[in-house]
């Protein structure tokens, strides 16, 4: 990072002149509230709201008697069950849309990675000889439907993870039955007077939380690949240099990539582009913001124009002609900023309308005429278009990291596998591997937390695998540059980085491709060398700075898969320091995975580090071993398989 | 991947597609799409492309798929800034690189072709050998099954000088590595600085000159691929266990010496897919990381002289090598050296003097270990070619010895003393043969160095069987007589032995599971009237390994329970062999070649196979590369027979159990037999007779056709009318 003025920092002074707020005031003058924080508010009935004093945990009761532990496990588990169901219902509407197009009932969407769809067939053990890839197609989505609402079975994707981890899930009874039940399950155990046993909620909130990681978000994630393709290594750029200024531009905020899929398309559409030319543009400009934005960008190399934190100040560049919402994380703000501009707000979905915006919904049946139809409302906005302010910062990356990225780029089409990951870090020229999510607050201290904590951890030769708006703070800071190994990364982790050509921090996706570093630790074990399950190995996840529920859910999903997983600046549980060590101590023995707070990104490095390096010494990879020479007897003793 | 490795092996997979598309396009102005491709001899067509795709180019219509897929792996060059991972297309580009040198050697092969089509090079004129043909292959192949030979060394380029050049070659020989020569460095090659000083070469002395062209280089790499097919079972098609059969079982790598061009880092880049790292003599980028290959993948600035051993840990080779005190090279690359008449310096036996060698053996006292006698004169003693008795007498004592085992040990000297540079051994007992050339002689190579070569490697080899060992060595014409006549009693008494020795006799069976690592599903069931399949192992062999070994590859099988004495069944022999088939293979008769046959790994000497019209089988061995009565060639017929299938019709086998009295015994013996090469025929031509007597048939001999009177089934049959052949008259063989 350097001493010149970010882009965000150029906007933000551009905004404070003309005297518009954003978040990042609002920021500033919101302390957050105390008890909320601590977790120890209690308003799930009328008899309080109950407040317990943050400053004495696990002291008092609430009016029913509640402790703090219950009440911080209530509020945790909801926050879980919100998350899990924003992203399965993410899962959902991709299946439906899955499954219309295998019937060839909407326009626009087709199987493109058939390769992918027998690989998820025979998860689901759906018979792929003798049938049509839309066949195929439409017994999958079928059976994937059907896991939403089963009453009584068990999802598919876990037994994707290792024998044990499987094994366990069962001992624990926490194998997700259906993807819908276990958000309902929450929300029914969490209502006044049910379940009141902290470790009772917790096991629950797991179970929910599989549900969305090895359920709801990589059926969004598989389901997508195959509609439009898995990613594989492609260039972008980030930042709000990426907004033309004699372009039409269009922003794509949310996370769905049904619909903006389809405004990608009929951005290319020649009567719109000659539209735009009519009107004086040079030509239409698609640019993303939040994981919408991460979604074109690893299929497309669609540009992103900035993250969660920074959506208002891509509308305050005042060159946007319209910003298409879908689902989550959209500030209500929005509408207020694009009121000084001539932007228009165009909300898609039905479940996510805003007041003061246009409401274009989003059908699959027609979907790419609706997309036709925003374009070109967008165009005719253009000559609307007044005074602009475009900081010219844009900053080049490199994503595309899906498991079968990894898998490829690894060893080509010949010898695909994760061994040379496994070998280098059996070796120590890797230390380990750390997924780093989440989001980026409107704070400025939020992506200084997430480079400070990546380059440290990349300087110990880890490597880094990023997701969501963590990962586009990354890539503004240039770290998702192969560049950026010999530049910052340890001398382990860069020889291995200069080998594959990669950056030392990998873009697996938006957050719902969390799932993504699930598949990936997965095959990490069946590789073999490091251990028999996900909780052998020597990684971790951190979230430096969440915001969301979705977050918290899956964090959550990470515990579960054996995975420790560190969280920043807090957790809201501070109010029970019994329910805090049930999350951060006990976890351990249940899941061999738990949580961890910081709200330093050097000392939330360091215990990863440590946590790595413990691994490492149970693998008994902590220490150089001497190089094995083969014979014949120990050759014939090698696996060809 | 280095980005400059990978950029130069990118550039250069794509010259080397675009040469191949170019000659392929001129092939087909000039000769049509019909028109042949192949190498020749082989049962896999171009091999490398035939394992990686299964696509069998069998003309030049047949090479667009290939070309098309070819380019569609190419990549683009790595950009300058911000370049995308690159190691896995490079992979891709190497691969399509190995393609590509296919077409183009493959088109070499139509007119005018540039190599020398034989094992060995010719001692005068062009010496550059092309592609191995499937009968070399299956002989040296079973050297790398065996683990005789730990891999090979492709030689890419030329050494600085020629005595560097033979230095290396001659250290990867003692390495036991075979030695791949190919392309050039500014006009010069490696095979060209051996040939200037004089160094035997061709598959022999493992040293192997492929081709001056960089594309030859694509020889080693298909060699590599049709062992995976032809001895680890592995289906044309199925690339990702054909290159991990060779990172894990082929303990090969690269040697570049010299300048490296884009062309050979494409090659680096093809043969790194395989696990096959590259050693650099100059200073370019290394690839020290780990994971396709076991090791690093390219390690540079090795001086000449250090490539070896620096290659041999870069690629985890253990060697175990027992040094044999003498002055000369020592090692089984050098087996194969022949001595012309000028280069010798005194020979033995043979036609000219009384000869013997013999193996006793004796109690703990009666031995001193070590002690070697030369009994008469020295090699200085002697004239130069000059021709001398000779009589090797070996006394071996030991605790697990018996006297069973002396023909194996004896068998051994004609290896053992072969292997020796500048020395040259021949046949066995009493018509032995060894010729010392007189650069050995310079070297200061003794007769008792002979004695040395004893001790020494029947200890190395037989250590848990033997632990004394004493040599005496005659060289005067009376002791050689006198001794040779105690000698051949023993030749007598054991023969006697050894042929009264039958099934029956033995309550133990052995069994051979050598090649189940390249093999799964196949074992081999050892008696001693049906020696192994590859002819290496007999029942007296596999008792003394598992003797030395008693964990190792040949366990006792026990011969319980018959239940069918023609064909050859045990009910424990059919438990062992499911048991060690890994549950596939439930019954395996020992006798019968319709019934449940025995399984083949791919070392098999010959391959028996029905004639359903003569009522007969024929019986081709793996040197017969022309087509077979039957409308397979041997290749052919090996893929079918091979990788532990049981396929009924159809049996490998070793020579000399087709003179067993137990050869096919439940369809009828030897007298099924009506069809067999010539060569075949010749070489066990006494075994043929003596049992054609004993089966009542004397001139058996002539009622079996060859490829000289019959080509076809019909001529075969037409044949046996003529002869009155005795399979006529026998049950019919189907149903």
């Amino acid at each position: 990072m350097t001493d010149k003025k970010t882009a965000q920092e150029i906007m933000l002074e551009h905004v404070k002149q003309k005297g518009i707020k954003t978040a990042f005031d609002r920021t500033a003058s919101m302390a957050p509230c105390p008890i909320g924080s601590a977790g120890s508010c209690c308003k799930i009935c009328n008899m309080g709201p109950c407040r317990l004093n943050p400053k004495k945990p696990d002291e008092g009761t609430g009016i029913c008697g509640a402790t703090a532990s219950t009440i911080s496990a209530r509020n945790f588990a909801r926050m879980v069950a919100a998350g899990a169901a924003s992203h399965c219902d993410h899962g959902r509407a991709v299946a439906h849309t899955f499954l219309l197009t295998a019937r060839g009932e909407v326009s626009g969407y087709q199987i493109k990675d058939v390769k992918k769809l027998h690989s998820l067939a025979a998860v689901y053990g759906i018979e792929t000889s003798n049938r049509t890839k839309e066949q195929i197609a439409e017994a999958l989505a079928l059976a994937i439907i059907e896991e939403f609402g089963a009453h009584d079975s068990k999802l598919n994707m876990p037994k994707r993870a290792p024998q044990p981890r499987q094994e366990l899930w069962n001992k624990l009874n926490v194998w997700p039955r259906s993807i819908d039940r276990e958000v309902v399950d929450l929300m029914s155990r969490t209502v006044m007077g049910t379940d009141q046993d902290d470790r009772n909620i917790y096991m629950a909130s797991a179970r929910c939380a599989l549900a969305n990681g090895w359920g709801g978000s990589m059926i969004a994630t598989e389901l997508q690949d195959i509609l439009f393709g898995t990613p594989v290594p492609t260039r972008g750029k980030v930042n709000l240099g990426v907004i033309k200024k004699d372009e039409v531009n269009i922003i794509v905020h949310g996370h769905e990539p049904l619909l903006s899929e389809m405004i990608v398309i009929a951005s290319k559409d020649k009567a719109l582009v000659e539209l735009a030319k009519s009107k004086g543009a040079k030509g239409i400009t698609i640019a993303g913001v939040c994981c919408t934005a991460n979604e074109l960008l690893m299929r497309h190399g669609i540009p992103v124009a900035g993250n969660f934190s920074q959506q208002e100040l891509v509308l305050a560049t005042g060159a946007v002609e319209a910003m298409v919402v879908d689902v989550q994380c959209l500030m209500q703000a929005l509408t207020e900023m694009a009121a000084c501009y001539h932007t228009k707000i165009i909300t898609t979905s039905p479940k996510a309308k805003i007041t003061g915006a246009i409401h274009m919904e989003f059908d699959e049946h027609s979907a790419l005429a609706t997309a036709k139809e925003i374009v070109k409302t967008a165009i005719e906005n253009y000559p609307r278009r007044g005074e602009t302010c475009i900081p010219q910062e844009d900053t080049e990356l490199v994503c595309g990291f899906s498991h079968e990225t990894i898998n490829y780029m690894l060893g080509g089409s010949f010898r695909g596998s994760y061994r040379p990951l496994n070998d280098n870090i059996m070796n120590g020229r890797i230390l380990g591997v750390v997924g780093v999510v989440g989001c980026e607050v409107p704070s400025l201290n939020s992506n200084q937390a997430h480079y400070d904590l990546i380059t440290e951890l990349i300087a110990n030769n880890i490597l880094v695998v990023q997701s969501g708006c963590s990962a586009l703070g990354s890539a503004r800071n240039g770290l998702l540059l192969p560049e950026t190994a010999i530049k910052l990364a340890g001398k382990g982790l860069a020889e291995v980085c200069q080998t594959v050509g990669i950056p030392p921090v990998l873009h697996a996706g938006a957050c719902v491709d969390n799932s993504r570093i699930l598949v990936a630790a997965a095959a990490m074990v069946q590789e073999g060398g490091l251990g028999k399950d996900i909780s052998d190995l020597p990684v971790a996840g951190a979230c430096p700075t969440w915001m969301s529920e979705k977050a918290i859910a899956i964090g959550m999903y990470f515990v579960a898969s054996g995975v420790f997983t560190v969280f920043g600046p807090r957790l809201q549980t501070m109010g029970s320091k019994k329910f805090e060590k049930l999350l951060c101590e006990d976890s351990e023995q249940i899941f061999k995975g738990r949580w961890g707070v910081s709200d330093n990104p050097k000392a939330m490095a360091q215990m990863i580090i440590d946590h790595i390096n413990n691994k490492r010494e149970k693998l008994g990879i902590n220490k150089a071993k001497e190089r094995v020479l083969y014979d014949m007897a120990m050759r014939r003793d090698l696996k060809i398989e | 991947m280095s980005k400059l490795i990978a950029s130069a092996a990118i550039r250069g997979a794509h010259k080397i597609v675009n040469r191949a598309e170019k000659s392929w396009n001129e092939a087909l102005k000039k000769y049509g799409p019909d028109q042949k491709v192949e190498f020749p001899n082989t049962g896999y067509f171009l091999p490398v492309i035939f394992a990686m795709t299964g696509i069998e180019v069998k003309t030049l219509k047949d090479c667009q798929p290939v070309i098309e897929e070819c380019k569609r792996l190419l990549p683009p060059v790595p950009e300058k800034q911000h370049w995308l991972p690159f190691l896995g297309v490079t992979l891709d580009a190497g691969m399509a690189t190995l393609w590509a040198d296919e077409i183009i050697e493959a088109l070499k092969y139509i007119k005018d072709c540039p190599y020398a089509i034989q094992e060995n090079c010719p001692e005068e004129g062009n010496f550059w050998l092309g592609a191995a043909d499937d009968v070399i292959m299956r002989k040296r192949g079973i050297e790398f099954v065996d683990g005789t030979a730990p891999g090979f060394a492709a030689c890419v380029g030329a050494a600085p000088t020629v005595e560097q050049a033979v230095k290396l070659a001659r250290e990867l020989q003692e390495k036991n590595l075979y030695v791949f020569m190919s392309a050039d460095t500014h006009g010069k090659t490696m095979a060209d600085q051996l040939r200037q000083a004089k160094v035997q070469m061709g598959w022999e002395t493992r040293l192997v000159p492929f081709g001056k062209d960089v594309t030859s280089t694509v020889f080693a790499l298909g060699f590599a691929a049709r062992a995976a097919m032809a001895f680890g079972g592995v289906k044309p098609g199925d690339f990702k266990r054909t290159l991990l059969y060779n990172k894990n079982r082929i303990f090969a790598f690269a040697l570049a010496l010299g300048e490296i061009d884009d062309e050979k880092y494409a090659q680096a880049a093809g043969a790194i897919n395989y696990g096959f790292p590259a050693i650099a003599e100059t200073d370019i980028p290394e690839i020290l990381p780990t994971g396709v290959c076991t090791y690093e993948h390219v390690v540079s600035r090795v001086k000449v002289e250090d490539m070896v051993s620096k290659a041999v840990e870069v690629r985890g080779l253990k060697i175990q090598i027992h040094k044999v005190p003498i002055p000369v090279s020592f090692g089984p690359a050098f087996e194969g050296e022949r001595i012309r008449k000028e280069d010798m310096q005194v020979e033995f036996g043979g036609t000219k003097t009384p000869a013997f060698e013999v193996v006793f053996t004796k109690d703990l006292n009666q031995v001193e270990d070590n002690k070697i006698e030369v009994i008469g004169p020295e090699i200085d003693d002697m004239k130069e070619g000059g021709a001398y008795p000779l009589g090797i007498v070996v006394e071996v004592a030991g605790r697990q010895m018996s006297s069973d085992y002396e023909p194996i040990f004896e068998r051994w000297v004609h290896t053992f003393i072969n292997e020796a540079s500048g020395i040259f051994h021949m046949g066995q007992r009493d018509i032995n043969m060894v010729r010392i050339n007189k650069e050995a002689k310079q070297k200061g190579f003794k007769i008792k160095h002979l004695g040395t070569i004893l001790h020494a490697k029947f200890h190395a080899d037989f250590g848990a069987i033997v632990d004394k060992v004493q040599v005496r060595i005659y060289t005067n014409e009376k002791d050689v007589l006198a001794w040779r006549d105690k000698a051949r009693a023993t030749y007598k008494t054991r023969d006697e032995r050894l042929g009264s020795m039958t099934d029956e006799s033995v309550e133990m069976f052995y069994s051979c599971a050598l090649c189940q690592s390249f093999a799964p599903t196949h074992i081999c069931v050892v008696t001693p009237e049906r020696s192994g399949l590859c002819g290496s192992y007999n029942w007296l062999d596999c008792k003394a390994a598992f003797q030395m070994n008693p964990t190792g590859p040949n366990q006792p099988v026990p011969k319980l329970d018959v239940l069918d004495p023609a064909k050859g069944v045990w009910k424990s022999v059919n438990d062992f062999v499911f048991a060690s088939s890994r549950k596939s293979i439930e019954k395996a008769c020992a006798y019968s070649i319709m019934d449940s046959p025995m399984t083949s790994c791919g070392c098999f000497e010959c391959i028996s196979a029905i004639l359903p019209l003569a009522n007969g089988i024929m019986t081709v061995n793996r040197e017969y590369a022309d087509m077979t009565p039957c409308g397979m060639k041997f290749s052919t017929l090996a893929g079918t027979v091979g990788g532990g299938l049981q396929v009924p019709g159809f049996v490998g086998h070793s020579r000399i159990y087709i003179g067993s009295k137990k050869f096919l015994l439940a369809e009828g013996g030897l007298a099924r037999l009506t069809w067999a090469p010539k060569a075949l025929k010749e070489a066990i031509k006494p075994l043929i007779e003596k049992r054609g007597k004993e089966m009542g048939v004397p001139d058996l001999y002539d009622k079996i056709a060859d490829e000289t009177t019959a080509t076809t089934e019909e001529e075969v049959l037409a044949h046996m009318q003529k002869t009155n052949h005795p399979a006529l008259t026998m049950p019919s063989l189907i149903g």
